[in-house]
């Protein structure tokens, strides 16, 4: 019983591990990562047309990736190239991931709301693991690599990067570039998971992961922890949702009511990185 | 004219941009664009009712838009638009039912717009609280807001309020107002939404309380060295915004079904971000934008048969996008340029 809930806790976690480890690299890196939610819904609409173009799951997985990453580019170019708002193109990134995986689905499958069925994985879901290895190397990454140091560099004091010779837009290209791979991983998860792609199906859980970013203050492991907390709410929600009393929609309420409890919570002890939405100097 | 140069020439490339994209995706279904523009046309100013049901749709845009303008003037993103127009629209609803038809009509409609302002203002005090008192980044606790306020109203229409077998409100006896053509929804709230933009328009630019408001937007420490209180600008502002948004309720409620339905304000609220950018936070802009992005969206019905109507979605997100990235290029192209 007690080993069920935790697997399936870790389960609900796997999105939010994913897409909060790679909020963490692009807002390290100095760029407001508002646009998880686009990513991860990108990505599961992707991973549903490979998996059913393929007939294969990690055909699902790649395209999946690619996805989030597609969307990441078009946030790259518009914030780091043309120093958009970040923040508003965050929003707008998320409102055309919306559209656009509507009509991409009108398009192929006649559908604005579903895909049919694709492909998933016979056993377990090796995303899973993916998951769990998310925080920790992006941990390893961030705190232990070349890459990282720049990352931490540009995010904190852009100017001074440029002076060491840090190619600072090229560096955050790359961290918006991953983070969107990792969020795209988390949708295709999504997608894999439930054998389909639905509108909307991510739900708030790129916002969710955001807040974990900020509560976890911007450090992995943290992060990490916040992730499970959010998942262990989501379990909670769906044992209440099937075996109490309480209208479902209230039960529908406790993430997102826990997420703006996180928020408040953390006021004063979350200090962002110092180049946080700033741009490029 | 330099000013106006710099505000209008962004969103002209946007525009462009957005148009680039409109043509590729009906390309890419294996459309002819300049049919599908004509189509878009025709189902929107070609005849009245079209162009009835466009003014219906850039009333609800304008304030939405003018809500996350006013927000956006003290450097706050208000992304619950949404849900407070819902809840504006709720109040309105649920107040309407109550009143007896003995009301007379002017007093209802005083009372119900109100109880629109009202409802918003509740949705939109909770997160300017919540960043007023705890610093919580408005964009999440909005967004979270959206699915908490929804699931709310939705619960108590669905379990208590509701007409058997519909998920609406029973309608108004008192306190509705006339529409323009028969038969499409554009309605009197439409002045309203005017006098609602002329009013917000004057009071950020010459008050007081504007002039705080944009203090604390563009500096928020040189603002508070001047001693306007930030937290306290910020949940105003936040309250405002709300209730602009919900007053925008009016429009559906009052003007075109009489009664409040589950999810009505079908992504007016998000569509309201962008009208706010793209009318570069001026009234006059914020009316031509929502008159804009009602055509695209009424405009999407007409096209639906030969292209998908999502296609506007993606080009309403396309113009944040532009708009935002077109607007720091222009201003260092000009610059360089005036030197």
């Amino acid at each position: 019983m007690m080993g069920q809930l935790i697997l399936q806790l870790v389960r609900i976690a796997t999105p939010y591990l994913l897409a909060a480890a790679g909020g963490v690299v692009a807002e390290r890196a100095g760029i407001v990562s508002l646009s998880l939610e686009g990513y991860m819904l990108s990505g599961a609409c992707a991973a549903a047309f490979g998996a059913y173009a393929g007939d294969n799951a990690w055909l699902g997985v790649l395209t999946g990736a690619l996805g989030g990453m597609a969307a990441a580019a078009i946030h790259a170019i518009a914030t780091v190239r043309y120093r958009a708002d970040q923040v508003v193109t965050g929003i707008a990134i998320n409102l055309l991931a919306v559209g656009a995986t509507r009509f991409a689905l009108r398009v192929a499958f006649g559908s604005s709301s579903n895909s049919p069925r694709v492909a998933g994985f016979a056993f377990g879901n090796p995303l899973v693991v993916l998951g769990l290895l998310a925080i920790p190397a992006v941990a390893l990454l961030i705190d232990r690599t070349r890459f990282g140091l720049r990352v931490r560099a540009v995010g904190e004091n852009p100017a001074a990067a440029t002076s060491l010779g840090i190619d600072v837009a090229r560096t955050q290209v790359a961290a918006v570039l991953l983070s969107g791979a990792l969020a795209g991983l988390a949708g295709a998860y999504l997608a894999l998971d439930q054998h389909q792609f639905t509108d909307e199906m991510t739900a708030g859980r790129g916002f969710i992961a955001v807040a974990a970013v900020i509560f976890g203050r911007w450090s992995p492991h943290r992060v990490g922890v916040a992730c499970l907390l959010f998942a262990a709410a989501e379990t909670l929600q769906i044992h209440l949702q099937t075996s109490s009393g309480i209208p479902s929609q209230f039960v529908a309420m406790i993430p997102y009511a826990l997420t703006i409890i996180a928020l408040a919570g953390v006021v004063g002890r979350s200090v962002p990185p110092a180049g946080l939405g700033k741009g490029v100097g | 004219m330099r000013r106006i140069i710099d505000a209008v020439l962004p969103v002209a490339i946007a525009v462009a941009i957005a148009l680039v994209v409109g043509d590729a995706l009906i390309i890419a279904v294996g459309q002819s664009p300049g049919v599908v523009y004509r189509l878009l046309l025709d189902g929107t100013w070609a005849n009245a009712y079209g162009t009835a049901q466009v003014i219906y749709k850039a009333t609800t845009l304008t304030f939405t838009g003018l809500a996350v303008a006013v927000a956006l003037e003290g450097g706050l993103f208000n992304i619950g638009a949404e849900s407070q127009l819902a809840a504006g629209g709720f109040a309105a609803g649920v107040v309407g039912m109550l009143l007896p038809a003995a009301v007379p009509g002017a007093v209802a409609v005083v009372m119900l717009v109100i109880a629109a302002a009202l409802g918003g203002a509740m949705v939109g005090a909770v997160p300017g609280a919540l960043m007023a008192r705890y610093g919580a980044n408005e964009v999440i606790t909005t967004i979270m807001l959206n699915f908490i306020v929804l699931a709310l109203l939705n619960w108590a229409v669905a379990a208590h309020l509701h007409v058997p077998e519909t998920l609406h409100t029973r309608a108004l006896v008192t306190g509705t107002v006339p529409r323009f053509y028969p038969g499409a929804a554009a309605n009197a709230t439409a002045f309203l939404a005017l006098g609602v933009a002329i009013v917000t328009g004057w009071a950020i630019y010459w008050t007081r309380p504007g002039m705080a408001l944009r203090a604390v937007g563009f500096a928020p420490e040189a603002a508070e060295c001047a001693g306007i209180s930030t937290a306290r600008v910020r949940l105003a502002a936040f309250t405002l915004s709300g209730a602009i948004a919900g007053v925008g309720g009016t429009n559906f409620v009052l003007g075109y079904k009489h009664y409040y339905e589950d999810s009505f304000a079908g992504g007016a609220g998000f569509i309201g971000i962008a009208v706010a950018l793209a009318g570069r936070g001026h009234p006059v802009g914020i009316v031509l934008a929502a008159l804009a992005f009602a055509t695209l969206s009424q405009g999407g019905l007409a096209i639906h048969a030969v292209v998908p109507k999502q296609m506007v979605e993606v080009m309403q997100a396309v113009v944040i996008i532009a708009v935002a990235a077109a607007t720091p290029e222009v201003r260092r192209i000009l610059r360089q340029a005036r030197r």
